[in-house]
């Protein structure tokens, strides 16, 4: 791993105007290539965290750097998935994706290049000059991540991306991501409801108690990359989905 | 019988019924009182012996409905842009488009004749007039309505101010836009219609449809005058029908009003 944490947090705490503090003294430090996972009650900051480091919001205290810099400085290495797949709807598929380059004012040529190869990565080529409606909420948030990645982002910060899906489209994304992080060297913040969903996709697991935000606990996920749909049979696997389970628990409990 | 016939045959049979009862409603007033409700067939030949002046006055009215149709879309659209600015901004100026819409047009016809003097200028301020509030309060409500998530999308790829109000806010307000334009096609000829009866003037065959209401009405070509108003309602169809149609070509594509799978 190298020296220099892509993203730190340093003491931060963050608190919206005069209102409750929403996060506490968080430190926390991510090396370039992690997938951090972050769980825990609704309340405990986890979404506010991305926006932290989004720099849609600033800390009211503490140091937060990413990649040795600000938030604000360092946007255009940030891709963001949200928990809706946020698409234009009057854009087609391609259009939706080439819209944030077209932003940052990337030609043509290059746009459609990146375009065509991460809709080659989302497997949804065929589906170029479609408009959003006629998506399934699953090909959406593929779009979606689509278009997040075609900023070639250093670091990829996703809201519970997958929390309106069901199940089995759910774990068929999961394995999609894993896929994908394999060709392309991201960092990932994550967050989710979900224990089995953080556990299979992380090297990292943070678990976050509410009112305030604070990480009750970190736990590392020893299991090797590339995992597959056979990941979820091993008995690691299942060790870790209970253990951090009982975490999660034990940190709900205390705040209700 | 196809879904596609049923939509044909049946309108077919209640444009037959309107007919009827039409007819019947006229021979059912007595004699002496038939006058005011003249049967489809006289209204259609007082159409055709009115012809030329009928036609001359559409054109008349088409003209200032057209011209206060887009000068309305043009002032809304940039007035719906500057108040969709902030909430203090419409809190100052929406009081004054309000009296702009309350105030009665028999109240302005008399001033603007006085301003701009009686005609083609009248009628289009007055359909101007009339059109103005539904486009703006619409457009406006379209522009400040933008998915919360999607602003923050742009904020996240730090686009500038100009470029979230036309890459996102404008498009966005479209459907808005349209409702709103639509509610100002069907006034369109109405405001025309209504200012010219007002603040008309007939110099130069300058006369539109109301003023050819006026001499029918005080004539009494009770036939003339109904065919006055099919060719306003006419004329209003057309509008209304002009803007649908911008609209299915501008949304059909992407907005659930279009959307073909029968609910």
């Amino acid at each position: 791993m190298s020296a220099t944490p892509l993203v730190e947090f340093q003491e931060v705490t963050k608190r919206f105007g005069h209102g409750p503090l929403v996060l506490d003294h968080i430190s926390l430090s991510v090396d370039p290539g992690e997938f951090v996972s972050l769980i825990g009650p609704s309340g405990c900051g986890k979404s506010t965290l991305l926006r932290l480091i989004a720099g849609l919001t600033p800390v009211s205290s503490g140091s937060l750097r990413i990649n040795g810099r600000t938030p604000n400085q360092a946007a255009a290495e940030l891709g963001f998935v949200f928990q809706e797949a946020t698409l234009l709807p009057w854009l087609t598929v391609a259009k939706n994706i080439e819209a944030p380059q077209k932003l940052r004012g990337i030609a043509a040529p290059v746009r459609s290049a990146k375009r065509q190869h991460v809709l080659d990565l989302v497997r949804l080529s065929d589906r170029a000059d479609a408009y959003p409606r006629q998506l399934s909420g699953g090909q959406k948030m593929r779009v979606s991540i689509a278009r997040a990645l075609a900023l070639s982002p250093k670091l990829l910060l996703l809201d519970e991306p997958f929390g309106a899906l069901d199940e089995m489209t759910r774990e068929h994304l999961n394995e999609e991501l894993l896929a994908i992080r394999e060709q392309q060297a991201w960092t990932a913040f994550f967050v989710t409801h979900s224990v089995a969903e953080a556990v299979f996709l992380s090297s990292r697991v943070f678990v976050f108690s509410a009112n305030p935000g604070r990480i009750s606990t970190e736990m590392k996920i020893d299991l090797p990359y590339p995992r597959t749909a056979d990941t979820r049979l091993s008995r690691v696997y299942h060790d870790l989905v209970s253990e951090v389970s009982r975490r999660l628990r034990s940190v709900e409990t205390h705040t209700a | 019988m196809t879904r596609r016939a049923l939509h044909v045959f049946v309108p077919a049979i209640a444009g037959a019924l309107f007919v009827a009862l039409w007819y019947g409603i006229h021979f059912w007033l007595s004699e002496d009182l038939r006058f005011l409700f003249p049967t489809p067939t006289a209204i259609v030949a007082a159409l055709a012996e009115n012809r030329d002046a009928l036609a001359r006055a559409t054109l008349n009215t088409t003209e200032g409905a057209l011209l206060g149709f887009f000068l309305a879309i043009v002032l809304s659209f940039s007035s719906a842009l500057i108040l969709s600015l902030s909430s203090l901004v419409r809190a100052s100026l929406y009081p004054y488009l309000m009296i702009l819409q309350l105030t009665p047009v028999i109240v302005v016809a008399p001033i603007l004749v006085l301003w701009v003097g009686a005609g083609i200028k009248s009628v289009v301020v007055i359909t101007f007039l009339i059109c103005f509030f539904p486009l703006v309060v619409n457009t406006t409500q379209g522009l400040i309505s933008t998915d919360r998530n999607l602003v923050e999308l742009f904020q996240m790829w730090r686009a500038s101010r100009l470029q979230q109000l036309f890459l996102l806010r404008v498009p966005a307000a479209l459907p808005y836009f349209f409702t709103g334009l639509r509610i100002a096609a069907t006034l369109a000829p109405i405001g025309a219609l209504v200012g010219d009866y007002t603040a008309g003037s007939s110099a130069g065959n300058g006369g539109g449809l109301g003023f050819q209401a006026i001499i029918y009405s005080s004539e009494a070509k009770y036939p003339a005058l109904f065919a006055t108003a099919v060719v306003t309602c006419l004329l209003g169809f057309v509008f209304v029908a002009i803007v649908i149609g911008l609209s299915w070509l501008t949304l059909r594509r992407w907005h659930d009003s279009f959307d073909r799978t029968d609910k």
